[in-house]
């Protein structure tokens, strides 16, 4: 039976977001206190032992990121907070956001501490108005209560947080995009190395890391990171919030600890399906993650296990798929996604998916071909090597595991059969 | 339309300019009235900020969620990622359509409402989902699509 266990989350719902007064009264800034008693390296050393992984979807341990940007010399240091969470069927930011903003306030400022950086930006989507109205106000409250701004709680150290919006790009989710759009450039990636913690934000020294990973940070400099670690399996220490969607009975953000397994995901915290309807696949990631079926939903959640099976573990979004919708007609809807979304700085992943959304097209009306799969089979291999970013790099990931899995659905479409009724096939179908 | 005064105003409301240019842009498209940027505008901008306006454009045209033609007062955005597709989005499209008597990416003739799409807003454990201004919308069923256009027309005039 899956558990919930509330590190991240312990605040959220029982405090209320606006009240600098109920966080104190929830143990909160006890985590920034004990900090400023401790050296940069010991904050580092709890951070590393908590086997932390970066939550906005490359997992990259925090611990070796924290790490390097400390062995950097040059200043000033930038503290960046990546809220973009434009990775569909990703919801959790938000809830850290919208319900324990001072949470992210507390953790950027260990992270500010830490890095002697006295500059925090917080880069919010564009699409989450409220999140940013809800986290202005936290960080202005703060201010007011010398939790934030010049000698905070009497210190000689001095943080400031500013808050930025984007304006509807998943690319700018893309650390290196979201500087440059932070910089008031259009956020296209660039190219690295050089890494951003050694030329970020104004060309400055610069830590990017994700809501998640940041609100992970006051628990486990409070109670130890061997402690936060105990809560997950061997290499994947702690928890992770998983966002649960689409045709579930009991949708929403759960936070597990690794280890939980997909079906117990699913069907113990999700309650399965809704009536009558029976599961067909899922995916995890969010759209750029692979889809997968029945064989794989035992697969713990965790780093080393989802790689070994194909799967990852990304942003936390898990996206349930059931027997009432058509595999090639989900291919097509992350096609266009992508095609949306693609910043056309590179030719294969502006023209590469394109012509893949043509294709998917192709099939929803009747109209694909055997040669298609070829044709796709090309796309995928040659997208993840020829482009630019992580955008083009997975672009056509969740096509191919569709295809791997529901070969025989998209070669009905060929025949102008669609087993869901989802297709209509009126306009010169076969 | 917004003088050049009232444009330069918002630009000079925040520090950091430049940093701060969506900001801004989203700012004056709000209070556009028409829920878009001009030419006039955006070269406004450029001057108050000391950048070229061929910048302004590739912003612009580059987030979703500018337009550089005039829109409805209203825009409604239906959300279309695969979260809200499995849970018939497309059912919401059209009860949308239909009760509007437009398509998607049109304007109502009153120029009260536009019909767009959107990536997903984060409402995916309350799919199928639609943004209009701040507001989300979750769950939606035609009695809510109706209720809503409702609540709009009757504020909005
Ligand atoms: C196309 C693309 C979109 C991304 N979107 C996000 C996002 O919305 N939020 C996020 O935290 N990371 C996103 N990332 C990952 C970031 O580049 C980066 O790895 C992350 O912010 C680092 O923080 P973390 O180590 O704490 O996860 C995205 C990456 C790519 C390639
Ligand atoms: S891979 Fe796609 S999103 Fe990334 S830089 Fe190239 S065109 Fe832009
Ligand atoms: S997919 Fe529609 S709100 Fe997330």
């Amino acid at each position: 039976m899956a558990k919930i266990v509330e590190l991240i989350t312990e605040n959220v719902g029982k405090v209320r977001p606006d009240s600098l007064e109920d966080y104190l009264n929830a143990s909160g800034y006890e985590a920034l206190k004990k900090a400023f008693k401790m050296t940069p390296e010991e904050i580092i050393e709890e951070v590393k032992k908590s086997n932390l992984r970066g939550r906005g979807g490359a997992g990259y341990p925090t611990g070796s990121k924290w790490e390097q940007l400390h062995e950097i010399d040059e200043t000033p240091k930038y503290i960046v907070c990546n809220a973009d969470e434009g990775e569909p069927g990703t919801f959790k930011d938000k809830i850290i956001m919208d319900k324990d903003p001072f949470k992210l306030v507390e953790a950027m400022t260990i992270a500010g501490y830490t890095f002697g950086s006295n500059h925090g930006y917080i880069y919010i989507r564009g699409e989450y108005p409220l999140s940013k109205k809800t986290m202005q106000k936290a960080v202005d409250l703060a201010k007011e209560a010398g939790y934030l701004g010049d000698n905070i709680l009497g210190t000689d150290y001095s943080f400031d947080i500013h808050i930025r919006t984007g304006a509807g790009a998943y690319v700018c989710g893309e650390n290196s995009a979201q500087l440059n759009s932070l910089e008031g450039k259009v956020g296209r990636p660039r190219i690295k190395p050089p890494h951003l913690a050694e030329v970020g934000l104004f060309k400055k020294p610069t830590l990017v890391n994700n809501v998640e990973s940041f609100a992970a940070i006051p628990y486990i400099v409070l109670n130890g990171g061997e402690k936060y670690a105990s809560f997950g399996t061997k290499e994947s220490g702690g928890t992770k919030l998983v966002c649960l969607s689409g045709n579930v009975v009991n949708r929403g953000v759960y936070e597990v600890p690794f280890g939980t397994t997909i079906r117990e995901i699913i069907y113990d915290l999700g309650g399965g399906m809704p009536e009558g309807r029976k599961f067909k696949f899922a995916q995890i990631g969010g759209s750029s993650g692979p889809c997968f079926g029945e064989d794989k939903l035992d697969t713990p959640l965790c780093y080393k296990e989802t790689g070994k099976n194909g799967l990852i573990v990304g942003s936390g979004a898990l996206l349930v798929v059931d027997d009432s919708n058509c595999a090639v007609d989900f291919a097509k809807c992350i096609s266009e996604f992508f095609v949306h979304e693609s910043c056309g700085k590179c030719t294969m992943c502006r023209e590469g998916n394109r012509q893949l959304l043509r294709i998917l097209t192709r099939f929803t009306e009747g109209k694909g071909c055997k040669e298609d799969f070829a044709l796709i089979e090309q796309l995928s291999n040659v997208l993840p090597i020829s482009s630019f970013c992580g955008l083009g790099e997975t672009a056509t990931r969740a096509v191919s595991t569709c295809i791997e899995l529901f070969r025989d659905e998209f070669e009905e479409h060929i025949e102008g059969k669609c087993r869901a009724g989802i297709c209509s096939f009126s306009e010169g179908g076969k | 339309m917004l003088t050049n005064q009232q444009i330069r105003d918002v630009v000079q409301k925040y520090e950091d300019g430049e940093e701060n240019i969506l900001a801004i842009l989203l700012k004056l498209q709000e209070a556009s009235g028409q829920n878009y940027i001009s030419e006039d505008c955006a070269v406004e901008v450029a001057k108050e900020l000391n950048i070229p306006a061929s910048k302004i454009y590739d912003l612009l045209t580059f987030h979703s969620m500018f337009s550089t033609k005039p829109r409805g007062k209203y825009i409604i955005e239906i959300c279309k990622s695969a979260p809200c597709h499995v849970n018939k989005s497309r059912e919401i499209v059209k009860m949308f359509e239909n009760e509007l008597g437009i398509k998607m990416g049109e304007t109502t003739a009153d120029k009260l409402f536009t019909l767009q799409f959107t990536s997903c807003i984060g409402a995916c454990d309350i799919a199928p989902a639609a943004k209009i201004g701040e507001k989300v919308y979750g769950n939606l069923t035609k009695e809510d699509v109706k209720k809503i256009i409702q609540e709009y027309r009757e504020g909005g005039k």
